[in-house]
């Protein structure tokens, strides 16, 4: 069997060879190169499955790592979204004087919802208020006793405005209050603003945390792929020995890491859709009680590929810093 | 093929394993390097394989001026070389084929070729029927072929085995002598370390007798 004598004697005059046959040696090296590259996917995959039990729960550490900061974000995201409708319907509620009547208070809010720093109007009659006091307030006897209706045509009036700018704001409600048929302005846009800077806190902790977790999930990797290298010595040594160059060594501890990045991205995933569907039934019931139609917000196709992407990411680079650190010290014995 | 010549090799700390060696080994010759443990035998083998580097002098390999060798392109060069040792180093989480068939792995050779291979390389060491097994399944001699076929596998143009009889009863050490005469015979360079005196007297090969990194005797009969 070893016929062909000092075959890589001759192989190494055909190592630099003419211009034609490089194509084909070019050729050959990209299909040896794919070919190792499949060869350690595959044998990287195959060490994570021989075993199951510390793999998964490296995995799983991974996985919650990921899911913690990419929960809160669809926390955070389902707040603005639902913030988001309240800064759209934030309002001025113009009382009107007692003695303004309905066909009075109807002509001005078609006039004010004409202005370009308006955007709507609504008006509530001063009979439909009453009677839908009525209904929600459980004093519906006690209303009943009073002669006349005490309530005022109102108007709401939903400005152009961004929530956050003041003085555009109160331009406007000076000008509303000036008109001779409004009795007073009330704008309550506080609590928004106060909610609006909360949610920027919340946006920076989460980043924060997100980093101190990326470390984590970074060490976690470095750590694992440290460890197998440690106990894969003798066959690293053999491997440098036989002529294995250091990418083809590093290359099945790069595509563990990958491996781990995928599973914890998948894990990561499984967790908040799970978390997602306990808790889209409370959610529903919740904003049925304030008539709103509000549902979660899932991940979504593009967040998921982020998660999963940044799991990826991840083990690669957690890998690709152990491989550097601990596989050039290996040498064979 | 093997050419060393005023060769010396330190070790960091001053040991020095090696002093002025010169030695001329052809194409296809069958040599065996003995002497006593710390005379510098290992030494020798490893500045062959550039596991280690040699401190001043001139190592020629197949053409190669190892000198000029660059770290990252050692690899390469290892790759015409087979390596055999005395406590063989198989993987015992890997069957017999997949040992086997490492060399032709690293070196990137097709699913097709590398099954041909290895199966001709264990046939030839008697173990195809045990392809399928784990080494420590094995007892020490088989396992000792399967370094042996390990060492072969990818036809290495050199064959260095550092004490490959040194587990090994005379019987066992007798046939894997053999079996290094035999691929001697079609053209592989082999050069054996071994102080194994009874055995490699009866192969009479040529023998270096090495004494404190010093070449003693460069004949047909090591003198101790």
């Amino acid at each position: 069997m070893i016929g062909a004598k000092m075959r890589p004697a001759n192989r190494k005059k055909n190592s630099r060879p003419t211009k034609s046959a490089s194509k084909s040696e070019i050729k050959r090296r990209f299909d040896m190169w794919l070919l190792q590259h499949a060869q350690a996917f595959i044998f990287s995959l195959g060490q994570y499955i021989k075993f199951p039990v510390s793999n998964l729960l490296t995995t799983a550490v991974i996985g919650i790592s990921l899911a913690l900061p990419a929960s809160f974000y669809l926390l955070l995201d389902n707040v603005r979204y639902v913030s988001s409708s309240w800064d759209g319907s934030l309002q001025i509620t113009l009382f009107l004087q007692t003695d303004v009547d309905e066909t009075e208070a109807s002509k001005l809010a078609t006039s004010l919802s004409g202005k370009n720093t308006i955007d709507e109007t609504i008006l509530i009659k001063r009979a439909d208020a009453l009677s839908e006091y009525q209904k929600i307030s459980g004093f519906a006897e006690a209303l009943d006793t009073l002669d006349e209706n005490p309530l005022p045509n109102v108007i709401l009036v939903k400005p152009k405005l961004d929530g956050r700018n003041d003085t555009q704001t109160e331009d406007l409600i000076k000008e509303l209050e000036a008109m001779p048929e409004v009795d007073s302005a009330q704008f309550d846009s506080g609590w928004i603003k106060r909610l609006l800077y909360i949610l920027d806190i919340i946006n920076r902790l989460i980043i924060i945390l997100s980093t101190l977790l990326a470390v984590a999930v970074l060490l976690i990797i470095g750590n694992t792929i440290r460890l197998a290298i440690h106990n894969r010595r003798s066959e690293i040594e053999i491997t440098k020995l036989f002529g294995g160059t250091d990418s083809f060594i590093q290359r099945p501890f790069l595509y563990s890491g990958l491996w781990y990045g995928v599973f914890g991205g998948i894990i990561a995933w499984l967790l908040i859709t799970i978390s997602m569907q306990l808790l889209d039934g409370p959610v529903k019931q919740l904003a049925n009680l304030y008539s709103s139609d509000f549902e979660l917000i899932g991940l979504g196709l593009c967040n998921s590929l982020i998660l999963l992407g940044t799991g990826i990411a991840l083990g690669l680079v957690g890998s690709w810093i152990a491989v550097k650190r601990h596989l050039r010290a290996i040498e064979p014995i | 093929m093997i050419r060393l010549t005023n060769v010396h090799m330190s070790y960091p700390g001053g040991n020095e394993a090696l002093r002025n060696i010169n030695l001329h080994i052809e194409r296809g010759a069958m040599v065996y390097i003995t002497g006593r443990s710390g005379a510098g035998k290992s030494t020798l083998l490893r500045l062959i394989a550039l596991i280690d580097r040699h401190t001043r002098g001139q190592i020629i390999i197949n053409g190669q001026n190892l000198e000029r060798v660059r770290n990252a392109r050692i690899p390469i060069f290892r790759r015409h070389i087979g390596f055999m040792f005395q406590d063989h180093r198989l993987l015992n989480d890997r069957t017999v084929f997949d040992n086997v068939s490492l060399p032709l792995v690293i070196a990137g050779y097709r699913h097709q070729e590398i099954r041909k291979r290895v199966q001709a390389a264990l046939d030839k060491v008697s173990l195809l029927q045990k392809a399928n097994s784990y080494p420590m399944a094995l007892s020490g001699g088989e396992q000792q072929r399967v370094g042996v076929a390990r060492a072969v596998v990818h036809r290495p143009a050199i064959l260095l085995a550092d004490e490959p009889t040194g587990n090994l009863d005379p019987a066992l050490s007798w046939d894997t002598m053999k079996l290094f005469e035999q691929f001697n015979q079609v053209g592989v360079t082999v050069l054996i370390a071994s102080h194994d005196l009874d055995m490699i007297k009866r192969m009479s090969k040529r023998i270096i007798t090495l004494k404190m990194g010093r070449i003693l005797t460069h004949s047909g009969t090591p003198t101790e």
